[in-house]
């Protein structure tokens, strides 16, 4: 049994796919030149006020419920002062003691079985500007500002410490991910960086109840970075503990480039924001019919989805985590499925070719070429033997590249099956009579050279022989 | 009771430059507003509701339109330094 048990918790940001900002009507669109998508309001200029928009409270809402969160009836929202130019204000407008929701869960898989892992709190926030650096933020000799992100809306989704290894806290992302994007408040994208995290992480004795000094890594912009940042993070303190040192409570950046993770600051002195209630905000009410509007509105979520797909179409419980994972793939599947019933089949060519090509280009499903509808007719073509697997492959390369239908491609190009028995036979005759020393050996019982023979002949037809048929030809006249 | 140290504190989280003199000052009169608070204290708020804002007011809130901008000319108009679109600013940490 291992020495040390890994406690985590993870603190995730994910930005509000609103059209305009939390406190006023700049755009929240992503990009754009440097300090153009600003106004008086979020550069926090005298004399203006903020006003909520009210979509961020109907997305926090519905991002809450599918984390099956408690909403808070009674909530309002808190300045966080710091001193750090990222804000206009020197503070952010933030949820301190009372949120819009807490006491959620999901459920993750691990190794063994589904583990139930709680979400604390989940709050609404707005989010900073950005600062860019010459070189890093220590040596930097001064730093640039764009506000241009300062005040678009934030979730904030706190987990409780119950995650206990750097996998575990991946699959608790996959998972998070997978249900917000789901119920379409927010796209997720990691490398936009409308998905963020932080992680506290600590180690203690195994069996122990007390919890270790912990430390929050920052600056983890993707899943591989989450698991690497988390790994290290276990050893170092692992090795500090067992050298007799103990963990200091630090704020500490993960370095991608060297693969480790550097302490920022200590946070025994800055962890001081001195929230108070923002007086330019009056307190929200939250009237329990607007949450059960919420409520009916939210899609079948993943879980749901995913049992659905083993019950409904009978497949297998890998294919449909897979298919699940995100909104757009199980709709991409299920509209295959609706004019192509034969769901293990569709799921194989999701999962494999398509999947494929899709990362291969970069690519995502919803902007793929191929309509659900024109996969599923070349399933149809297969399954009718028009088409053999392997030219089904080349047709389905040609209809990621030019979006056409199979059937169009299968005739301009002539692809079509041979399953006439006497074009084949022919074939067949030739091969046979030109290749005899393949033929003693499969006579002296030597199978394998059966496979070549077959070769032969696909080869001789441009791979449109009925493979079926070119065997059993073959064996008869041998 | 409020110490020089928390005055220390305090100034340090404000970027507040303060003389010995001045530090004196403000302990003093931050423990003056302390005592104000104490006499308050007195009062039995056994069942008061804690008070969010002061005004009678809930649910203020907007569609989600987007408007207009600021011209960016305009908005790094004030700022004392800057580097062609950006604010600039002095290194933080």
């Amino acid at each position: 049994m291992a020495r040390y048990e890994t406690v985590i918790g993870l603190e995730v940001h994910i930005e509000l796919k609103t059209r305009s900002k939390i406190f006023c009507d700049s755009t929240t669109e992503f990009g754009g030149d440097p300090n153009t998508h600003i106004c008086p309001v979020c550069l926090g200029l005298p004399g203006t006020l903020p006003v909520v928009n009210k979509k961020v409270v109907e997305y926090a809402i519905r991002a809450a419920l599918a984390l099956n969160c408690q909403i808070a009836g009674f909530s309002k929202f808190d300045r966080k002062n710091y001193y750090y130019p990222d804000m206009p204000k020197n503070y952010q407008i933030s949820q301190y003691d009372l949120p819009i929701a807490e006491h959620g869960y999901l459920d993750i898989d691990t190794g063994g079985g589904v583990k139930r892992i709680g979400i604390t709190r989940l709050h609404m926030e707005e989010d900073t500007g950005k600062l860019v650096h010459q070189g890093t933020i220590t040596t930097t000799p001064f730093s640039l500002v764009d506000y241009n992100r300062a005040g678009v809306p934030l979730i904030e989704i706190v987990s409780e410490p119950d995650l206990r290894s750097p996998e575990e806290a991946c699959s608790y992302m996959e998972k998070l991910k997978a249900i917000v994007q789901y119920t379409g408040v927010s796209d997720c994208k990691m490398e936009e960086g409308s998905l963020r995290c932080d992680a506290n992480i600590s180690v203690r004795p195994a069996g122990s109840s007390k919890l270790g000094t912990k430390a929050e890594i920052k600056n983890l912009n993707s899943f591989r970075a989450l698991q690497r940042a988390l790994s290290y993070e276990v050893e170092r303190q692992i090795e500090a503990l067992e050298e007799g040192g103990r963990i200091v409570q630090e704020t500490r950046t993960w370095d991608e480039g060297k693969g480790v993770t550097l302490s920022m600051r200590s946070k025994e002195h800055a962890h001081d924001y001195r929230y108070f209630p923002d007086p330019d905000l009056v307190p929200l009410v939250i009237e329990k019919e607007w949450v059960e509007d919420i409520r009916r509105s939210l899609p079948e979520l993943p879980d749901a989805r995913r049992r659905r797909y083993v019950m409904e179409y009978g497949l297998p419980g890998y294919d449909a985590a897979v298919l699940t994972s995100t909104r757009e793939m199980a709709d991409y599947f299920e509209d295959c499925v609706a004019s192509y019933s034969n769901p293990k089949a569709v799921s194989n060519w999701i999962m494999g070719d398509l999947a494929r090509l899709l990362n291969a280009n970069n690519q995502e499903i919803t902007a793929c070429r191929i309509k659900p509808r024109q996969l599923a007719s070349l399933l149809e073509l297969m399954e009718k033997g028009t088409i053999s697997g392997k030219i089904a492959k080349t047709v389905f390369e040609e209809m990621f590249a030019s979006g056409k239908d199979a059937g169009v491609i299968v005739k301009e190009k002539g692809l079509v099956q041979i399953s006439d028995e006497g074009a084949i036979a022919a074939v067949v005759a030739e091969v046979i009579a030109s290749n005899p020393k393949s033929v003693e050996d499969i006579r002296a019982g030597k199978e394998k050279a059966l496979g070549f023979l077959v070769g032969q002949v696909m080869k001789a037809t441009r791979g449109k022989a009925n493979p079926e048929l070119v065997n059993r030809l073959l064996k008869e006249r041998i | 009771m409020i110490s020089k140290k928390d005055v220390d504190q305090v100034a340090l989280l404000g970027r507040l430059e303060l003389t010995g003199e001045e530090k004196e000052m403000f302990t003093r009169q931050l423990n003056d507003i302390l005592e104000h608070f104490r006499f308050l204290e007195r009062l039995d708020t056994t069942d008061v509701q804690p008070t969010a804002h002061v005004l009678p007011l809930k649910n203020v809130l907007r569609e989600d339109w987007p408007g207009q901008h600021m011209s960016r000319e305009d908005a790094l108009a004030n700022c004392p330094d800057r580097d062609e679109d950006y604010f600039k600013v002095p290194r933080i940490v």
